[in-house]
């Protein structure tokens, strides 16, 4: 069996990357991902690829853009304000159908904000960021294991659509240690017909271009992409779901929200409270059809966020006003503890009563 | 008996191009396609295409291409090269391109030494957008934002993109180079040649820049162009080598 090993976050997402194949890796340091870019300067050159730190994160991304054209597995990651920066070549990666991965460890916004965890670049990486009708896979790992697994999954999802993915963990996620299994990946080499390598003995030169003047080219080419879009939703919604049979109120939270939601419910259900959890695993595609089977039985959620309220907006399209939607949320990179988030679900669940009984509880 | 003694370049794809009358780019493409022939490396070579009026050279150099946001071929091509270090990867950019909002990627591709060839297209203004001001504008020529001339006390002083990137110390060769007679556009050709060449050596980056009309936003005939880069460009960006590799030239 594979050998469990104690990693860092930031550092087990740089092995499984380079265990996935990833032959090019281009970053411009910020906190707190510093340890992915300085493990993958260190390790990435033994295993043969290529390490380059970069003059910005527009020249890193842009060069993700390159090497990826080139046909090889190729990756970067930042936190937010990078993140931000990096927009304009996601939109040209997305535009042009490459794959890439991007790692965002988030930190506290807007502007230069602060060093701190914080959930707060969930609209930014759900919708597109960048400029255009365009979307990312984006996944949420919770664990250091996940962190490793889903590096994994990004760079065969990101070959199987053509479409960059992005893992969206955050500061907390990124520094700490957990025990992991490295996951042993046997096969990174996809066939890229498509890829300028040169036209060698190709009849046709490959283009890389998300150049489309002719508007009815522009549509198709828009609509190609959505398709792409609406089979992820239907292959690759993932999610996990603790304790929602029977619950009262259900909790729905990702990434280091979802681990201090977790204990809250167990907490709560040794008071005797039914308190579930659904966890969105990817959070494009989001995890409607659970949230919505909760909801037709008229269970209330509660989304908690480290940020003022995103992710709420997705629980709330995919309940679509069939039951109650709570929020709770600290941001600023304020962590909140999970006996807070236990009181938030006593307070909602005594609303509940009091609204089943024709009295005023607590304010929604 | 007749004699062929020109005909298109084999690397030029047999398509007419969307360029204005008297615009330089057309010319400028043959002579990259013309260097990529006669040093054999067509079939493993990747350009990498500009934002700008040259944005279409993927249409008409018959290589693998890619099509590069504003300003950042120098970045896409760096990425290119470090997956591929066997291949020949060239930048084709414009003056707004280049100068403009790509001048991080350029000056570090070079600070670099990436061994790539930037093939620089400096006509002194943006053309794609209609005409207005580029880094690269004369003082006192006039644009669409400089309706009077550009003035130095409030735009600045153009910028010579050869002098300033000759300050750095990894690039092997830069070279301008002018296409405006016969006479200049061979050595276009040879220093053209030469940059792939040294590429194809490993010696580095390589950067080519290339005085060029813009007749349509310079609102000159095609003839005047040639006259204003003869006499007022060239003052400026004077025509010259800057460095070369040893051994080459
Ligand atoms: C991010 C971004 N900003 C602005 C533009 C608009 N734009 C297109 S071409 C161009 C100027 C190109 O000028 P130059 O590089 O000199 O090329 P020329 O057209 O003169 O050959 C600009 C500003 C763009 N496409 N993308
Ligand atoms: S606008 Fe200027 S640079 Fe563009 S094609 Fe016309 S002449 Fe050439």
């Amino acid at each position: 069996m594979a050998e469990k090993v104690l990693m860092k976050g930031n550092e087990a997402i740089a092995e499984a990357a380079i265990r996935a194949g990833c032959q090019c890796f281009f970053g411009y340091p910020i906190t707190p991902q510093n340890e992915l870019i300085e493990y993958m300067a260190r390790e990435l050159p033994k295993a043969g690829g290529t390490f380059l730190q970069c003059e910005s994160e527009i020249g890193a991304i842009n060069m993700v853009f390159g090497a990826s054209s080139a046909g090889v597995r190729a990756m970067t990651s930042s936190s937010s304000p990078g993140i931000s920066l990096k927009q304009e070549g996601i939109s040209y990666i997305a535009g042009a159908q490459l794959p890439a991965v991007i790692v965002n460890i988030v930190r506290c916004g807007p502007g230069l904000g602060g060093i701190l965890p914080s959930q707060s670049d969930y609209f930014q990486s759900t919708r597109s960021g960048g400029h255009g009708d365009y979307r990312l896979l984006v996944l949420a790992p919770n664990s250091v294991q996940e962190l490793a697994d889903l590096t994994v999954l990004a760079f065969e999802k990101a070959d199987e659509y053509r479409n960059p993915v992005m893992i969206l963990g955050d500061g907390i996620l990124g520094q700490m240690m957990e025990p992991v299994v490295l996951p042993e990946v046997t096969s990174s080499k996809v066939d890229k017909p498509w890829a300028t390598t040169g036209k060698g003995d190709r009849s046709q030169c490959n283009l890389v271009s998300s150049l489309f003047l002719n508007p009815e080219e522009l549509e198709q080419h828009n609509l190609l992409l959505q398709s792409k879009y609406k089979k992820m939703k239907e292959q690759d919604t993932r999610w996990e779901s603790y304790l929602t049979e029977d619950a009262e109120i259900i909790i729905v939270a990702y990434g280091s929200a979802a681990r201090l939601s977790m204990a809250a419910v167990n907490m709560a259900r040794q008071q005797g409270l039914k308190v579930g959890l659904i966890r969105p695993i990817t959070l494009f595609p989001f995890p409607e059809q659970p949230i919505r089977e909760a909801a037709e039985k008229g269970t209330p959620f509660l989304a908690v966020e480290l940020s003022t309220g995103q992710m709420v907006e997705d629980v709330r399209l995919s309940v679509e006003g069939r039951s109650p939607v709570y929020f709770y949320g600290r941001c600023g990179g304020v962590v909140p503890d999970p006996k807070e988030i236990l009181e938030q679900l006593i307070l909602r669940l005594r609303s509940q009563e009091g609204l089943k009984k024709g009295t005023k509880g607590g304010a929604a | 008996m007749a004699m062929k003694v020109y005909s298109r370049p084999q690397s030029i794809v047999d398509m007419p191009f969307h360029y204005c009358p008297g615009c330089h780019h057309g010319l400028i493409h043959g002579l990259v396609a013309e260097a990529i022939d006669e040093l054999e490396i067509a079939k493993k070579t990747v350009g990498v295409g500009p934002v700008g009026c040259g944005v279409f050279v993927y249409d008409y150099i018959d290589t693998d291409m890619i099509q590069a946001s504003h300003g950042r071929a120098p970045a896409v091509a760096t990425g290119v090269k470090r997956a591929l270090p066997e291949s020949i990867v060239f930048t084709y950019q414009g003056d707004g391109d280049l100068a403009a909002i790509g001048t991080s990627e350029i000056i570090h591709a070079a600070a670099r030494g990436e061994n790539i060839t930037v093939i620089f297209v400096n006509n002194a203004i943006f053309g794609m957008t209609g005409g207005q001001t580029a880094p690269t504008t004369l003082v006192g020529q006039t644009t669409t934002t400089a309706p009077q001339g550009r003035l130095e006390e409030v735009e600045g002083a153009p910028i010579q993109v050869c002098e300033m990137l000759n300050t750095l110390q990894k690039p092997a060769m830069i070279s301008r180079v002018s296409v405006h007679n016969p006479a200049n556009i061979m050595k276009a050709k040879k220093r053209i040649k030469s940059a792939f060449q040294y590429q194809l050596e490993g010696r580095g980056f390589t950067f080519v820049e290339v005085l060029s009309s813009c007749p349509t936003n310079w609102r000159m005939s095609p003839l005047d162009a040639l006259r204003f880069i003869d006499k007022k460009m060239s003052a400026y960006y004077p025509i010259q080598d800057f460095r070369m590799p040893e051994g080459g030239r």
